[in-house]
């Protein structure tokens, strides 16, 4: 049994919170996206996140370190888009492996120093693999539905890559999340699969879906139940949601995720919707609250945030959390 | 919300065969057999093979959804034919199902007998499916590598009993290689017992050949011994098999194929490939042919075959009646004949319904308070829970307007019926605006659920407003507007309704209306309900939850609400940092003018185009809007395929496509502009100074050949004019410039000459006439929609005029070279903001222009009191040409800029505030 099992059946594992919301207070300029090393590049680089772990480490590490010092148990890894898909908008393709493997490293340090100080409270690196930009089941051109942007193929590749270097970089576990399209999950999982067997290694993997609205699927048109069943042929450690929705409104298809499935169950969610200005302002309080209603529930074993959640949410998270017991898994024969 | 799902809860110390496309399936022991639809198979069907063939998808995929319409829970698609590229085939179609919801809806089975087909199939789907076959045939190095390969790519397989010696013909082989395949599959593969399907192999009967005679009865045992021994295995089947021998005679094989599922069932096999219009109830087959059937099946008589086959020349040549699927809801009953054609927007029919209704009813009015009330709760409920979208609706509410219109007169014969209504609401869109599409939206969908309408239509003033409520006693007032200065008239009007002391409750709605400023601004002023709706499917709701018996509980928990969010709002203002106006001017956005590229229009002066030809206008549409107007949010084209609301929005975008077809051939509507092109400068930091020289102006006479023809006006103008810009003032992060758009034109002491332009187009002309004619024949559908191709119009005129301008009046970019996706996206060189919208929220610049333009003179477009344009569907604002333009929003102003506006204005500072109102910071 991993170690991260061992405590999952033990207590609430708390996930970190927003990665993108933290660094926008930085205000990076081009300039400081580009760094030294880049001064020169081609392509224009402000916006590219992933990039900030290999030209200013040290606000990555800063904000791992806020999330561990707000209570999280697991951060992940700046690489969302560390793909060579995702990273074609800044022409950076060749970067990808050096990009999550850095982020890793980073992350694994924070994390092993935290440990270090508290043996009891071990923390955990989860390496952080996003949907990439676009979608193998769903056409960008009306006039050709049955035109693709992407092929399965091409994603699988592209996820292996990625996989590889988390791997490498020293993650504790990989995180495929965000996930708009099942098909590109699928092609994640696949490539997970390929590494495992390949490096004979077993690794935890959780996953994480996006309910888009209110029509309680994902934006690939799948139900819940639809996506649960389409993913779980691999053994996963987690299973759960995140992003477009807070966590009021997540819980109705929490819970059904919650009665269904064999695995732990996960969440991060935003801090409420966006208002009418486009801003989340959930407070902690609020969103706490929504989360107690979870943990009353026992419908959770790691719980987190996604945009617009800061060290202060986590914090808030974490308390609550604490007072609660883990749900139990019930496994079948 | 509703939180039950179809979808049945395994106990967890049970494996069920879960399956997906964009919903579950799960294969339970309660599960009724599970059909697989067999017709998207180009080895079974002659037709599809040909659509595929000749690449007709859109027929292949009509196929798929008969299937799915008549039953299938698994879509069996095949593309095995030695003609056919069956990677590319396979590919395609799956591709195109994942684009139909209805389709994807199911799992898909993938049915081949190459692997790279197969896997082809296995990468475009999202759901988890089935593999339609491997086996042992190649034995077991290959079995165990296409099951591995299976299991990754999160599918399910079916087995045939099929190994190195061939396929199994009899018990024993049956169970042997069905043992076998599973103990690899499960022992070695660790490969889920659950998604293991067994096809034990369904042979034809009744041939005539001894060693067929216990084909059946050999599959029914099989089938048994599988589900008893090997734990959580399926059992599956093509069924038609069985009646080979009777192909032609339709009564015995829908007899057999009946009869052969029905013990087929009884021993086990939960899902098989049947074609249900080949199926015979079992409880209806023929009692003497049923005898003969089961002889046959079960090997009961030496002659059963021989009886069967007597009985099958006695019924040779019988055709069964072939249902027509499109008429056969016109043989329901009568209410149920109603509800459909409300429900699908059908009015073919329904005035002859509505008078049968009449006719059953002792008085006229029973038909609207039964049959019609019916239909439509059939309509509001679906609606309501998500399974209706608005256009549908208003479709719906076209049809009911029409039966009513109907029965209205004899109604009225009756004189003592009168409708009972579930409530009066007043609709009104407020002084100064013209704009009502959401507002008429809301309206038809209260309608539709047994609401009397009151509409004021457009800029209705207060009293009005306060005047037709007492008189009528309404129940609810609706206020609607769309541009920013109809949130403070709003304001206006709540505080007027207080002052009357009127106590109706009150909704909000239209584009720039939010709950914030309802919560902020408006029900602190009135001290009945105030509710803000951001949707038509919201509206019923409300009105409903206001207008219950007992709505004080509703009332307070809205008020309650309202306060908090009040509460939380005015609390959650960031303190922003603002710059003095002084300070904000020092740090304008920098353009360096001894090196900025500023081309000199072609031809300075103004220019009018009329009778301008509006089919040119097609392609410069930005759909997206459109759909938005309608509550169908996405972006076009990729709505149409949108999987919540794809199939509404392609209906809706054929419809448009149908008025608009019309407007272009009947030409039902006019389309004007005027446009100049001035020597410009920047003065004092914030003023754009324009000279008309020569006052040059034209008017061309475009037609449809695009010849023109021109004639000179006078001029009797002042020669210099100011545009008065606003500046940002938020404090900026290090290096960002405050802006306004006089940064854009050299200032006047640069002594560099500047240019710039301003417009105005309009779509509008014909518009209210057309809408009013479709009110008068009760088509609210179309009423909106013509007002909402209209605005889609005026807008794509504006496109158009700004690349024409760019590309010849003034020239500054003659090479451009831009799709009409690049235009929305607004790749283009320079910019034409308008007034009213976030770079200039003034909308007093609209009476500059009007000044300058002649607007109203000119081509008859006119401003309200609080500046809407009309007719609505008009565009203006200005053009810059420098490269370095760009649009912005201004964000909040401070007082010290509203003071040095109201002098460079020549108004009063409380004017000045009024109109930037939404702009000023607290």
């Amino acid at each position: 049994m991993s170690k991260i099992t061992d405590q999952l059946r033990k207590r609430i594992l708390v996930l970190d919170g927003a990665m993108g919301t933290m660094l926008q207070q930085y205000s990076f300029s081009e300039e400081d996206f580009r760094g030294e090393r880049f001064k020169d590049y081609p392509s224009p680089l402000q916006g590219n996140n992933d990039l900030l772990s290999l030209t200013q480490p040290e606000a990555i590490a800063a904000i791992h370190a806020k999330y561990f010092e707000a209570g999280a148990d697991i951060v992940e890894t700046n690489t969302f888009s560390g793909t060579t898909i995702a990273m074609a908008d800044y022409d950076m393709e060749d970067l990808v492996y050096e990009l999550n493997y850095e982020s890793a490293k980073i992350a694994r340090d924070v994390a092993d120093k935290f440990t270090k100080e508290n043996p009891e409270k071990p923390r955990f690196v989860a390496g952080s693999i996003g949907p990439t930009n676009k979608t193998a089941s769903l056409s960008p051109d009306v006039n050709r539905p049955e035109y693709r942007a992407i092929t399965f193929n091409e994603l699988r590749v592209a996820y292996k890559q990625q996989v590889e270097a988390l791997i490498d970089g020293g993650v504790d576990m990989l995180l495929v999340e965000t996930i708009f399209d099942t098909l590109n999950a699928k092609a994640a999982l696949f490539a997970i699969e390929e590494v495992k067997e390949e490096r004979h290694i077993d690794i935890p993997i959780m996953v994480s879906g996006t309910i888009t609205d209110a029509s309680g699927r994902t934006l690939s048109g799948q139900t819940v139940e639809a996506f649960l069943t389409s993913i779980s042929h691999i053994p996963l450690l987690s299973v759960g949601f995140n992003c477009a929705l807070g966590a009021q409104q997540l819980k109705p298809y929490l819970q059904r995720l919650s009665n269904e499935t064999e695995f732990f169950t996960s969440a991060h969610p935003n801090a409420g919707l966006p208002n009418a200005f486009g801003e989340y302002d959930e407070t902690p309080e609020q969103m706490q609250s929504y989360i107690e209603d979870y943990l009353k529930d026992n419908l959770i074993n790691i719980i987190g945030g996604c945009c617009g959640t800061s060290p202060e949410h986590i914090k808030a998270i974490a308390e609550v959390a604490q007072k609660y017991e883990p749900r139990k898994l019930v496994v079948g024969v | 919300m509703s939180a039950s799902s179809n979808y049945q809860q395994p106990p967890k110390n049970q494996k069920y065969l879960t399956l997906s496309g964009l919903e579950p399936l799960v294969v339970t022991p309660d599960s009724n057999f599970i059909n697989v639809g067999e017709r998207t198979n180009v080895t079974g069907s002659r037709k599809f093979l040909r659509l595929i063939k000749e690449e007709k998808y859109d027929e292949a995929l009509e196929v798929a959804r008969d299937q799915v319409d008549g039953g299938a829970q698994i879509l069996d698609v095949n593309m095995d034919e030695g003609m056919l590229d069956g990677v590319y085939a396979m590919t395609t179609f799956l591709n195109l199902i994942a684009s139909e919801p209805d389709i994807s809806r199911i799992p898909i089975m993938i049915d081949s007998s190459k692997w790279e087909i197969i896997e082809a199939g296995l990468q475009v789907a999202q759901g988890k499916c089935v593999v339609n076959s491997i086996s042992l045939k190649e034995g077991e190095a290959q079995f165990k590598h296409h099951a591995k390969l299976i299991k990754r790519y999160g599918a399910a397989v079916v087995v045939m009993a099929f190994d190195e010696d061939g396929q199994a013909d009899n018990y024993q082989r049956r169970i042997e290689i069905c043992k076998r395949s599973y103990h690899i599959l499960v022992n070695e593969l660790k490969f889920p017992a659950q998604d293991i399907i067994f096809d034990p192999n369904i042979f034809p009967v009744a041939t005539g050949m001894d060693e067929h005679r216990r084909n059946a009865l050999d599959f029914f045992e099989a089938t048994k011994w599988i589900r008893e021994n090997l734990p959580y295995a399926n059992v599956s089947g093509g069924v038609s098999n069985v009646s080979f021998s009777f192909r032609g005679n339709n009564v015995v094989r829908e007899a057999m194929h009946s009869a052969f599922l029905y013990h087929a069932i009884k021993n086990g096999m939960n899902l098989g490939i049947v074609n249900p219009t080949m199926l015979e109830v079992y409880d209806e087959i023929d009692k003497d042919l049923l005898e003969r059937v089961e002889d046959v099946l079960f090997d009961r008589r030496d002659d059963a075959t021989e009886r069967l086959l007597d009985f099958a020349d006695s019924v040779k040549g019988q055709k069964k009646e072939q249902d027509n699927k499109v008429q056969e809801w016109r043989n329901d009953p009568l209410q149920d004949r109603i509800t459909h054609a409300l429900v699908k927007g059908i009015d073919a029919f329904i005035i002859e319904d509505v008078e049968e209704a009449r006719l059953a009813s002792t008085k006229p009015i029973e038909v609207i308070e039964g049959h019609l009330m019916i239909g439509m709760n059939v309509v509001g409920d679906l609606f309501g829970s998500g399974k209706m979208f608005l256009p549908q609706v208003v479709k719906s509410a076209r049809v009911m307007k029409k039966a009513v219109a109907y029965l209205q007169p004899f109604i009225e014969a009756e004189k003592d019926g009168k409708q009972e209504f579930a409530g009066k609401i007043l609709m009104a869109t407020v002084k100064g605006d013209v704009h009502d599409i959401g507002k008429n939206i809301v309206s038809v969908v209260l309608g539709c659920n047994n609401y009397e309408i009151i509409d004021l239509g457009v800029m209705v003033p207060p009293e009005k407003i306060i005047e037709t409520a007492i008189k009528e006693k309404v129940d609810i007032i609706g206020l609607s507007g769309l541009i920013t200065p109809s949130l403070d008239e709003m304001v206006y009007v709540s505080k007027s309704l207080e002052k009357e002391k009127i106590d109706i409750p009150l909704i909000i709605g239209g584009a720039t209306t939010s709950r914030a400023h309802s919560a902020v601004k408006i029900a602190p002023h009135y001290n009945n309900t105030v509710v803000h709706i951001n949707d038509a499917s919201r509206a019923v709701t409300v009105v409903g939850n206001l207008l219950q018996n007992d709505s004080k509980i509703y009332k307070n928990q809205i008020r309650e609400e309202y306060d908090a969010f009040r509460e939380q709002f005015l609390k959650r203002t960031k303190k922003k940092d603002y710059l003095t106006l002084a300070e904000a001017r020092k740090n304008k956005f920098k353009i360096n003018w001894n090196t900025s590229e500023i081309v000199k229009p072609a031809q300075l002066g103004i220019q009018i185009i009329e009778d301008f030809d509006i089919t040119k206008l097609e392609e410069f549409i930005d759909w997206s809007p459109f759909f938005r107007s309608w509550d169908l949010h996405g972006k076009y084209p990729a709505i149409l395929t949108d999987n919540v609301v794809g199939e509404q929005a392609t209906d809706l975008f054929a419809d448009a496509q149908v008025l608009l077809k019309r407007i272009f051939d009947e030409k039902l509507l006019k389309a004007k502009a005027i446009f100049g092109l001035f020597e410009a400068n920047t003065v004092n930091d914030d003023d754009i100074e324009i000279t008309i020289e020569e006052c040059h102006l034209e008017r061309s006479r475009e037609v449809s050949n695009s010849t023109s023809a021109k004639e000179g006006l006078d001029c009797a103008r002042p020669d210099k004019y100011n545009f008065l810009t606003l500046r940002q003032q938020s404090k900026k992060s290090e290096g960002k410039p405050n802006i306004a758009l006089a940064d854009f034109i050299a200032p006047k002491a640069s002594n560099i000459q500047d240019y710039m332009g301003c417009f105005c187009v309009s779509t509008g002309f014909g518009t209210a006439e057309l809408a009013a004619q479709f009110e008068a024949e009760h088509d609210d559908y179309n009423s909106i929609m013509i007002k909402a191709l209209a605005d889609r119009l005026a807008e794509a005129f504006a496109e158009y005029l700004h690349k024409e301008v760019r590309t010849k009046h003034w020239g500054y970019a003659k090479n451009e070279d831009l799709s009409n996706d690049e235009l929305i996206k607004e790749n283009y060189k320079g910019i034409r903001p308008a007034p009213g919208y976030p770079a200039c929220p003034d909308h007093l610049e609209k009476t500059s222009i009007w000044n300058i333009l002649k607007v109203e003179e000119n081509i008859g477009v006119k401003l309200t009191e609080s500046l809407a344009m009309w007719p609505a569907a008009s565009v203006s604002g200005y053009y810059f040409g420098n490269p370095e333009a760009k649009y912005f929003g201004l964000g909040k102003i401070k007082e010290d800029q509203i003071e040095d506006y109201s002098q460079r204005r020549k108004i009063s500072n409380e004017e000045a505030t009024k109109w930037l109102s939404p702009n000023i910071a607290d």
